[in-house]
């Protein structure tokens, strides 16, 4: 029976008079990848900030392990957007600092073993010694992803961390994060803008009406099968509803459900179970076009 | 073609060194020439200068512009790099113990501006709150010349070789507490918060993230403060006398040495050079790509 690990409960942020976002609520189980989609502006990043405890929410709580988030924490790992490495360190030295903050009595040896681990596991063995500097966006951010890892927390806090990168190498470490976490089964929050990421990684996927006084409006399940891999992914019967599902719900619905219109506790909802005629065509063109010409 | 343009620009460098001390010589030969033989006076003239012991009838050479040609400063180099560090009573000291004197005092007077400013300029950077209420005394005491403090010092310190020290220790606090503060406050949040996550405590974080972080900056502000100081080392000795470099050049002065203040303020010239190229050096060891 998996357990709930983080439990968020009513969380609200105001500055001043405009409410950002208020009766979030929402619970992480213990191995469970889930990312958080929603338009820009909605509170997405601060939400992650307050499980993170870098941020205060302005009312509501956060429980991770039965204990309330009073701050940030070495058992919450944190990939932030703009990977934050240390330009001034090495590979090696920026997740030595990590790991030596996690264990501080350990050896010099032990640390670099740790250190040569992850960074192995994302494929950097052969740039240790290298500076950020010298590193492209993609291999910076895998570092900071192995920065994240290194220090093994119970949960990993992802904000975006491909936005910055090109498609291709955005697929790459797509599929080294899947690889690591499902060996590792790491408890992840994600927030992404890109659905195909949410499909690919979550294993449920938070949508998040618009601001101001935004909500979490509806938790999508995603019911494919968890060894899922970039290559085949579309051919899921079920991926094009659930596809299609998240994109109505950010390009028309997201809106409406925006001042709080959006439910407190929202529903669970699994498109990709869904009878098939609520499947909407792919074909743009009617088939009868098609025949008479 | 990188090192074509080195060679090329060092070809010129010489090329103007060469017409300057070609003009050099020209204006300082023109003037011996010039000196006025014996014809050229008036009867007043030959008077007055037998009145004051001087040969009238003499050859013009004897007759010597004040201002040495490049051949006599050449000797003058010459003697003064031969033994550096004589020295022969108060008055009389080698070039290079008088350097010594300066560098002793820049030294000595930097390193305790150092030893204020950096821990200083760590806590206004790190609280708003006292970045604040200090900086109007900053804004006030900064544009203060480090001469003007010279009275000061000398009555509260009573002791001129202190006071010269003391000033340099003034003139070099600003820039390296102004700059230190900057750097320290700008330090990027991410890699701030990058800490907190790692519940780094407090001194690791000064010492392995913002420190790293501010050096470049912190650096430059040494690196102004030391071209501040080499500068008011000179004044400030002149002032106070006894012994180094500045001192050297009024005495020289006194003395109606030309080519003696020259040698002073050629070294004076190397010796800032080589201080900033020492912090440049520095700067470029703690400078991190980003």
């Amino acid at each position: 029976m998996p357990t709930e690990l983080v439990q968020v409960q009513g969380l609200a942020k105001r500055y001043g008079d405009a409410t950002v976002f208020d009766g979030v609520n929402f619970t992480l189980t213990e191995g469970e990848f889930v990312c958080i989609i929603g338009h820009s502006g909605c509170g997405k990043t601060t939400i992650l900030n307050v499980l993170a405890g870098l941020e205060q929410a302005s009312s509501g709580h956060v429980f991770m392990a039965n204990r309330e988030v009073a701050g940030p924490g070495l058992e919450r790992g944190v990939v932030f957007q703009g990977h934050a490495l240390m330009p001034w360190l090495t590979v090696r030295q920026n997740i030595a600092f990590a790991v030596r903050s996690k264990w501080p009595d350990w050896s010099r040896a032990q640390v670099d073993a740790q250190v040569v681990k992850y960074v192995e596991l994302v494929g950097l063995g052969a740039h240790l010694d290298k500076k950020p500097s010298q590193l492209s966006g993609g291999m910076k951010q895998r570092v900071g992803i192995a920065r994240a890892f290194a220090i093994e927390p119970r949960m990993l806090l992802l904000d975006e961390p491909f936005g910055a990168l090109d498609a291709l190498t955005r697929g790459t470490i797509q599929d080294e994060l899947l690889k690591i976490c499902a060996a590792t089964k790491q408890t992840v929050f994600m927030i992404t803008h890109d659905v195909d990421e949410a499909i690919l990684l979550a294993d449920r996927i938070l949508l998040m009406a618009n601001g101001p006084q935004a909500r979490i409006a509806e938790i999508v399940v995603n019911t494919m099968p968890r060894d899922r891999q970039r290559a085949t992914l579309h051919h899921d019967p079920q991926y094009y509803p659930i596809r299609n599902h998240l994109v109505d719900f950010l390009v028309a619905r997201s809106a409406g459900l925006s001042g709080g219109r959006a439910p407190e506790h929202p529903p669970e909802v699994r498109p990709g179970l869904a009878p098939s005629a609520e499947i909407i065509p792919l074909d743009p063109h009617p088939h009868t076009s098609r025949s008479t010409a | 073609m990188q090192k074509s343009l080195t060679f090329r620009a060092a070809l010129l460098s010489l090329l103007l060194l060469g017409c300057l001390l070609g003009l050099w010589q020209l204006a300082t030969q023109g003037t011996a020439t010039a000196a006025a033989p014996a014809a050229a006076m008036t009867p007043e003239q030959i008077e007055y200068a037998k009145l004051m012991g001087k040969p009238v009838d003499a050859a013009p050479a004897t007759t010597k512009s004040g201002f040495p040609t490049p051949a006599q400063m050449g000797a003058t180099i010459g003697r003064q790099l031969a033994d550096p560090f004589y020295d022969r009573g108060p008055n009389d000291k080698g070039l290079g113990l008088q350097l010594a004197y300066s560098l002793g005092r820049v030294g000595l007077g930097y390193l305790l501006a150092a030893l204020v400013a950096i821990p200083l300029g760590f806590v206004i950077g790190m609280s708003p709150l006292i970045y604040r209420a200090l900086d109007p005394f900053i804004q006030v005491l900064k544009p203060i010349s480090p001469l003007a403090w010279m009275p000061l010092a000398l009555y509260t310190i009573k002791d001129s070789a202190a006071s010269g020290i003391f000033v340099i220790f003034i003139c070099s606090l600003w820039p390296m507490l102004i700059n230190t503060a900057f750097g320290v406050a700008g330090v990027r949040r991410e890699w701030l918060n990058v800490a907190r996550t790692l519940e780094v405590g407090p001194v690791r974080r000064a010492f392995e993230v913002i420190l790293p972080a501010a050096a470049p900056t912190i650096l430059t502000g040494m690196r102004i403060s030391m071209g501040i100081a080499w500068l008011v080392i000179v004044a400030a000795e002149m002032l106070v006398g006894g012994t180094g470099i500045g001192y050297f050049v009024w005495n020289e002065w006194n003395n109606l040495s030309l080519p003696n203040v020259l040698m002073a303020i050629l070294v004076i010239g190397v010796v800032g050079m080589l201080l900033d190229l020492a912090f440049a050096r520095c700067q470029k060891w703690v400078t991190y790509a980003d």
